[in-house]
């Protein structure tokens, strides 16, 4: 048993770990009130320019790194757009998704089928000799490693530091925030980009790590998951961790099932992440943890005068 | 320095001088990134041109994309009209297909008078039944209708696939995704010998009937007033979730017309080349047309010229789709940005430091 479970918990950790990046991203964007739905198109973005930029310096660190920017720049003009020019923000992140997947698709065309350098397995040093555990979690490439770390820095940075606190209550209410001195605006700012750098190392993973090539269509809906899994962890990082892992299950168990060759139909089995997705938003939902929800999330801050 | 302040009322003509404004910007990128891609801007933005409005053919595809356009962005501005923010015009579109298949595969024998209305009415029934599905689950169960509209988009798709490769498959397709090609009385004709169809006659009955039940019907004026919120709507005693339900029906039955005439029009056949993304640029379009019927009809038009345009732009100078998705992508940016200028007015701040 444990023989078939442990291939298939490492391919969990593995997938979970492109949409843990991005649901944190989008965790950070709303914890100052932004509501980012660009996180498919930054995703296909951030991938693409990982990959480009590996392909060119040979550096998949730098690489990664690219990504993270990318997904920086996209979600600056989603902040410029909600914050400076008070745009609705659920069509300037639709708009950011389309704009994405655009850009993506037109500027990847030459790199489609192409090698890069990108990020291989190491059993990480002693924790990897752990029964189970190191097989499970301490096999993978170093980005796996990093994606163990951040959202304890995430819960760290919100929970423990002044600049973090501001940052949420940014998200609950800005103009209280403003009265006691806070510079709203700017925080907002802050926490978009922040949250753009993450999702944008997401989707470096996706090309650099879980791919390790180009193509159309890679984001394949993990940014929508990202953004019901921040309502499922009910702004939590601890419980993203949890969300994107299931995820990451779902997709690693289909996989699976289409390489056994099964009977069912290629089509349904793809139909699961979505499915599962709805399922996870009508848990959520019932559990009644709406009051989670940043209280200023989806409203700009009007400026005076 | 500069001064935000607010206007005492709304700028008269910014929509429209923002409108163009995004356009206009769009267009300069569109030709930068053209520029660094080595191709001929002004050459590519001629082909451009030419390819949407520079001869009868151009006009009469860009007519021809318009009509599912038209549809699904209205459907779309109706939701979004009550702050329903419905995104799965894409899956009620491809729900509207299936169901308008299914009629036309299951009685291939009757004639057109029978067979379009019922391929029309299964069509509004699905389509608007994977609309009232995320209704529900938001009123019964408070789960976000973007999110959920969304899956639904990519689940639909899937469904789409699975039935042509399977079920549905023509047995004389060699192995081509497809269902067998409709019989005469599944297919809407051209109107006098050109591509048009005669959908474009049943878009503006939509459109106007859409009109009269919103301006004299009571159920139309409490989609209205319901707007403002489902706060404001309750105080009214309007019964808010029916709305819901009913404005998500209603929304996703448009969809699936577009679905069925594109179906029964264009491609004749069920394949999975029927979705192009109509359902998302629907959004463009409704967003652009400030959720306003006849400005829809206006915005749908532009939109499906700058489809063929893209198209031409295809064949002439491989260029990729992505190109026309970039372009709708940054017009709906800007214009979201310039509606600032709408609303707010730049002063010259007097320097207090001199």
């Amino acid at each position: 048993m444990w023989e078939l479970m442990i291939p298939l918990l490492a391919a969990t950790v593995q997938s979970g770990t492109p949409i843990l990046f991005a649901t944190l991203g989008e965790m950070m964007t709303e914890k100052g009130g932004v509501l980012n739905l660009g996180v498919e198109g930054m995703l296909a973005v951030s991938a693409l320019a990982a990959f480009v930029t590996s392909m060119y310096t040979g550096s998949p660190w730098l690489a990664f790194i690219a990504g993270g920017f990318a997904g920086f720049a996209m979600a600056a003009l989603h902040g410029f757009v909600c914050i400076t020019c008070l745009g609705n923000q659920v069509v300037s992140g639709l708009a950011i998704t389309i704009l994405g997947l655009g850009l993506a698709d037109f500027i990847g065309v030459p790199y489609v089928g192409l090698p890069a350098p990108g990020f291989d397995p190491f059993p990480f040093p002693v924790l990897s000799e752990i029964p189970i555990i190191g097989d499970i979690f301490f096999k993978h490439d170093a980005l796996v490693y990093v994606s163990f770390v951040v959202p304890v820095i995430f819960w760290f940075f919100l929970k423990r530091t002044s600049l973090g606190m501001h940052v949420s209550a940014t998200g609950e209410m800005p103009a209280a925030a403003a009265a006691v001195g806070l510079k709203p605006i700017k925080l907002r700012y802050l926490a978009v980009v922040v949250g753009g750098f993450l999702i944008g190392l997401g989707g470096a993973y996706l090309s650099l790590a879980y791919t390790h090539l180009w193509t159309n269509g890679l984001s394949g809906g993990r940014g929508w998951i990202a953004v019901a899994l921040v309502i499922f962890a009910f702004w939590r990082p601890g419980r993203a961790v949890i969300g994107a892992y299931l995820f990451g299950g779902v997709m690693a168990f289909q996989l699976r099932l289409q390489a056994m060759g099964t009977n069912l139909p290629s089509s349904l089995l793809l139909m699961l992440p979505y499915l599962l997705t709805i399922i996870v938003l009508i848990i959520s939902a019932a559990r009644g943890r709406r009051i989670d929800a940043p209280a200023a999330l989806g409203t700009n801050i009007e400026p005076e005068g | 320095m500069l001064k935000v302040r607010k206007r005492e009322e709304p700028w008269k003509w910014g929509a429209l001088v923002v409108f163009l404004g995004a356009l206009l910007f769009s267009l300069v990128v569109s030709a930068l990134l053209l520029a660094w891609q080595g191709k001929d801007p002004v050459h590519g933005m001629d082909i451009l041109w030419q390819g949407s409005f520079g001869n009868l053919w151009a006009l009469e595809g860009a007519l021809l994309k318009a009509i599912p356009l038209f549809l699904c962005s209205l459907g779309v501005a109706v939701a979004f009209r009550m702050q329903i923010w419905n995104i799965g015009a894409e899956g009620q579109f491809a729900l509207g297909a299936i169901g308008a298949t299914w009629v036309a595969l299951g009685f291939p024998n009757l004639p057109g008078y029978l067979l379009l209305p019922m391929m029309f009415i299964m069509a509004f029934i699905l389509g608007g039944l994977w609309a009232v599905i995320p209704a529900l689950l938001k009123m019964k169960l408070r789960v976000n209708e973007i999110i959920s509209t969304l899956m639904l988009n990519y689940i639909a798709i899937l469904l789409l696939d699975y039935l042509v490769f399977g079920v549905w498959k023509d047995p004389t397709s060699f192995g081509f995704p497809m269902t067998p090609e409709f019989t005469s009385g599944a297919v809407i004709s051209g109107i006098g010998g050109s591509r048009v169809h005669w959908g474009l006659l049943f878009c503006m009955i939509v459109g106007i009937g859409l009109w009269a039940f919103m301006s004299f019907t009571r159920l139309g004026y409490e989609l209205k007033a319901s707007g403002q919120g489902a706060r404001v709507a309750k105080y009214a005693k309007i019964r808010y979730g029916f709305l819901v339900v009913f404005v998500m029906a209603l929304s996703g039955g448009f969809a699936g017309w577009a679905g069925c005439i594109e179906t029964s029009a264009v491609l004749n056949r069920l394949q999975p080349s029927l979705m192009v993304g109509y359902g998302y640029t629907a959004i463009v379009v409704a967003w652009l047309a400030r959720l306003e019927p006849l400005n829809i009809a206006f915005a749908s038009f532009l939109l499906a010229a700058l489809r063929v345009g893209v198209e031409n732009m295809q064949l002439e100078l491989q260029i990729p789709a992505a190109f026309g998705v970039i372009m709708e992508g940054m017009i709906l940016l800007m214009v979201l940005a310039g509606q600032f200028f709408i609303l707010y007015k730049l002063e010259r701040k007097k320097s207090s430091q001199g």
